[in-house]
């Protein structure tokens, strides 16, 4: 166990005593403790900038399931610890907030941090694992935190609505995504990231490669929340807005544009990979910044612009896996620029995002609404919130001197190279980002503007507006000096972060010693993309100052044929069928559920042993049968007509029990002291339950049967019991594999244990056995449940 | 449900001894003779349900003052230990190790990590059982 699966796991673990701290120490916030947390993970992520990740990466691994292939490994590179970075970095400064715009009077604090620290350790788990399958599991993780996260509030209904949409919708990826992994599997027969990266070739020829290339894809897409898939986002925003910085815009969603830069060295390259991603890219961001201007909740604003945000990191990592394209040799350091606008890009808006989001909470904090019609001219009564919002949106919009800037010039760069490398219908990527640029900006404007300027309306605010407490305005105020000092000396960044996340994402392209050189420059000449800039300030202002002519044409889209009712439609037409499904074989009688069982059984095994051709019966192998075993199975033969034909309950009861123990006699015939004592106490245990239930029910009365309904249930039990016996005596002929009881008799030397049965329950399969106990343990809760509930509706009542 | 039976209480009053003594032997003779922890459970389990069935269910809750929901959940939370522990040493979840040890009156005698496993199993089997067997009786 090395210390970064440790830090990994240490979220987890430290989320078990954040109860404690909010049962006894009440009178200090609990956030105080949790902050600890990602400072440590932060410095140790930090103290990792100084290595030279691009050719040394970090991997340790523990052997988790190694017969499925399935190993904890840990990768540390330059991908992973700028995603690292990022996610601890936001963690402790959205905890810092958070401390502030949580009340700890009225708020269930210890929901809150225990859910948000088991989102952070599962959001290091999925960048730093190796293991697919590792990979997955925190993956689908992320998604149940963030579900939590959204119906923090769950006394309500749209946080809850808004939980389920976006678990639908990410699971259902997730899920995708798992099949996509397991086909990577077939073609690779590896689940290690590293070892598939090594050896492409296995894929890039083979028949799967597109079906698995469009599987994983579609995991990202949700989770990035890429259009069509986008309509997640939007309702996830229910959530308390210092999660809805962290998860929604800075971290989680960024685990789908993670996956696909991870991916690139596998499947980019390909002219299949390009198309898909940039032009899903490209069109979320259009239609992201184009709905982003409609908005009047803030929060909804932030988010269909975070969509739009996401579309244009993935474009640019579309753009710039063509670089390992092999007819694109000659312009691949060209194209290899937009995966660095990539990278600066994915790095900026978690900055600037980050920043707003809380800005935006903190004036929903003092005013008490999010709704741009009501507020306006605050800029002279929270003018540090104002300063705030100038710096997050003019770095959104792409003005300088913010560091949104210099990734917008270089997105600009990566469109126009590949217009230049390629033809085709490339040529609609420049423009379409030309035009979502200007949109960008204009709803930059209209988060500044209508916020801060204009008339100031007390009598539409439930709060008399004043500026935040210094704590509050401490994490924002960090995260906008970062978006200042990145515009100033971009090249902090070069050497330890971007070079090494470059030379992950596009490993191919060097040889050797070679590095890929970072200089990032905020003045670079008069050329077309700073003319590209021009003219989106120009044509932008224009558009803002006269929206009002032309924000008729949202009035074109009516609800009734966008996603959402397409939704919210299919969920109430899946809800009424699977209702309809139910009602038709639940009807609430215990022996129409044993028919359905026994008559799949009949079915399916009696079927399969028919159609396999499987039925061997030949008695001449088979052992000498003894006085003893006669005597005690016509007796139990003759026992279970007895149980058939009685009338009272309290006999069947008691004659099943003797039943029981006359097999318990057979155990000890065949010299099994164990499984005849275990069987004896079982059936002693059994009865007394028996017994005790008999207590409750009802007179067995005559049942008026009708001649039908005995005949299906004599078939029923005859085909049972006849596909039972032919199996067991099938089973007799068969010698197909070595037994493996031959391992179990190395049990003393193995397990120190002479029983070889105990050795194999504790030992050999002790995994079964705890899971068993754990089943055991769940079923007996919920027998006391039940009662216990039945008892107090009883007493309500 | 109460009765008085005072054959049956003076009997249970020696007899409930005896089976709780070769329950606690069963659970530790499992590693190397019939037994284990699931079988001592039950045996434990269906002692006490000797009680019950003796006694009333209020005059055993004085004697045994358990919680037997609580009694299973240690038990499950030991296997769960149990199994975790060994990745601190470095080795797979749920991995089993043995020594023999020199003990002064014994002589030498195995230890196994497999033992402490078997008791979570215990505890899980008697805390389940008897939660089950209480409740349904409870119910009215």
């Amino acid at each position: 166990m090395s210390l970064l699966h440790f830090m990994i796991l240490t979220p987890f673990v430290f989320a078990v005593f954040v109860p404690l701290f909010r049962t006894y120490m009440r009178n200090i916030h609990t956030g105080w403790f949790v902050l600890a947390v990602p400072l440590i993970l932060f410095s140790y992520f930090a103290s990792h900038l100084s290595t030279n990740l691009g050719f040394a990466p970090v991997t340790y691994s523990i052997p988790w399931i190694e017969k499925l292939d399935i190993h904890f490994t840990v990768y540390l590179d330059g991908l992973s610890l700028l995603l690292s970075l990022i996610i601890t970095a936001i963690g402790a400064l959205v905890i810092f907030y958070s401390i502030y715009y949580m009340s700890k009077e009225r708020e269930s604090l210890h929901n809150f941090y225990i859910y948000l620290l088991m989102f952070m350790g599962a959001m290091l788990g999925v960048v730093l694992s190796d293991n697919l399958m590792v990979l997955y599991l925190f993956w689908e993780l992320t998604s149940v935190a963030s579900f939590l996260l959204i119906a923090y509030w769950f006394q309500r209904q749209k946080p809850r609505y808004g939980a389920q949409k976006s678990m639908l919708i990410t699971i259902t990826g997730g899920f995708f995504m798992l099949l996509g992994f397991l086909l990577v599997y077939a073609m690779t027969g590896t689940f290690s990231l590293r070892e598939i990266i090594a050896d492409t070739s296995l894929i890039t020829e083979h028949a799967l490669f597109v079906p698995a290339m469009l599987l994983i894809l579609f995991g990202a897409f949700t989770k990035s929340a890429q259009f069509p898939f986008h309509i997640w986002l939007p309702d996830a925003m229910e959530a308390p807005t210092p999660i809805s910085a962290y998860l929604h815009s800075a971290t989680m969603v960024k685990a789908g544009v993670y996956l696909v830069a991870r991916f690139t060295p596998v499947f980019g390259g390909t002219t299949e990979w390009f198309w898909i991603i940039a032009s899903f890219g490209i069109v979320t961001l259009f239609w992201g910044s184009f709905m982003a201007i409609r908005q009047s909740d803030l929060k909804a604003l932030l988010a269909y612009s975070t969509i739009s945000q996401l579309g244009l990191i993935m474009s640019l990592l579309g753009i710039g896996s063509m670089a390992l394209h092999p007819d694109q040799a000659a312009n691949s350091m060209l194209l290899a620029g937009a995966t660095l606008a990539a990278v600066f890009h994915l790095f900026n808006h978690s900055m600037f995002k980050g920043c707003l989001f809380m800005v935006i909470g903190i004036l929903d904090h003092e005013t008490g609404t999010r709704d741009i019609r009501r507020l306006g001219g605050l800029m002279s009564l929270m003018p540090v919130s104002f300063t705030l919002t100038v710096i997050g949106g003019l770095s959104m919009a792409g003005l300088p001197p913010f560091s949104g800037f210099l990734s917008k010039e270089m997105f600009f760069t990566g469109v126009l190279s590949a217009y230049r490398s390629m033809d085709g219908w490339v040529v609609l990527v420049p423009v379409l980002a030309w035009v979502a640029s200007i949109l960008t900006f204009v709803y930059s404007m209209i988060l500044i503007f209508r916020t801060f300027t204009g008339p100031f309306k007390q009598e539409q605010l439930d709060k008399t507006p004043h500026e935040a407490p210094f704590g509050m305005l401490l994490s924002p105020l960090i995260l906008a000096s970062i978006v200042v000092i990145t515009f100033f000396f971009p090249n902090l960044l070069s050497y330890t972060i971007l070079e090494p996340a470059m030379h992950a994402i596009l490993p191919s392209l060097l040889q050797g010693e070679e590095v890929f050189t970072v200089k990032i420059k905020p003045w670079h000449g008069w050329n077309t993309e700073l003319f590209m800039t021009l003219g989106v300030v120009a044509i932008g202002a224009l558009l803002y100052i006269y929206r009002r002519y032309w924000s008729g044409i949202y009035e074109w889209l009516t609800p009734k044929f966008s996603l959402n009712h397409l939704y919210d439609r299919g969920l109430v037409g899946m809800e009424n069928m699977s209702a309809r499904i139910t009602r038709l074989h639940m009807t609430g009688y215990l022996r129409d559920y044993l028919a359905y069982v026994f008559a799949f059984l009949i079915f399916v095994v009696g079927g399969s042993l028919i159609m396999q051709n499987a039925l061997r019966l030949d008695i001449s192998s088979g052992a000498v049968i003894s006085i003893y075993e006669y005597v005690l199975g016509i007796s139990i033969a003759g026992t279970a007509l007895f149980v058939v034909f009685s009338n009272s309950r309290l006999i069947s009861i008691i004659t099943v029990g003797a039943i029981g123990y006359i097999v318990s006699l057979f155990f000890v015939i065949f010299r099994a002291p164990d499984l005849a004592l275990t069987q004896l106490v079982v059936e002693t245990m059994t009865t007394a339950i028996f017994l005790l239930c008999f207590y409750f029910l009802p007179k067995l009365k005559k049942e008026i049967t009708r001649i039908r309904f005995r005949l299906s249930n004599f078939i029923i039990s005859l085909g049972v019991g006849v596909t039972l016996t032919l199996i067991g005596l099938s089973v007799q002929n068969y010698r197909l594999f070595e037994p493996i009881s031959s391992y179990f008799e190395e049990s003393y030397t193995l397990a120190g244990a002479k029983n070889m049965v105990n050795a194999i329950l504790v030992d050999f399969r002790a995994f079964d056995t705890m899971l068993e106990i754990v089943v055991l343990f769940i079923a007996g809760a919920g027998v006391f449940t039940l009662i216990k509930l039945r008892q107090s509706r009883r007493n309500a009542e | 449900m109460k009765f008085t039976d005072i054959i049956l209480q003076t009997t249970t009053k020696v007899l409930v001894f005896i089976i709780l003594t070769y329950s606690v032997y069963i659970l530790f003779a499992g590693h190397h003779n019939p037994g284990g922890g699931f079988i001592g459970g039950l045996i434990t389990a269906s002692s006490l349900v000797l009680l019950y069935m003796a006694f009333d269910v209020q005059t055993v809750r004085k004697i045994v003052p358990f919680d037997f929901k609580r009694v299973g959940a240690i038990g499950v939370i030991i296997a769960l230990l149990t199994g975790t522990s060994a990745l601190l040493f470095g080795a797979p979840f749920l991995f089993q190790t043995f020594s023999y040890v020199d003990l002064p009156v014994f002589g030498t005698r195995e230890l196994a990590t497999a033992v402490l496993f078997d008791l979570g199993v215990y505890f899980a089997v008697i805390g389940t059982a008897i939660t089950i067997i209480l409740s349904i009786s409870e119910d009215r």
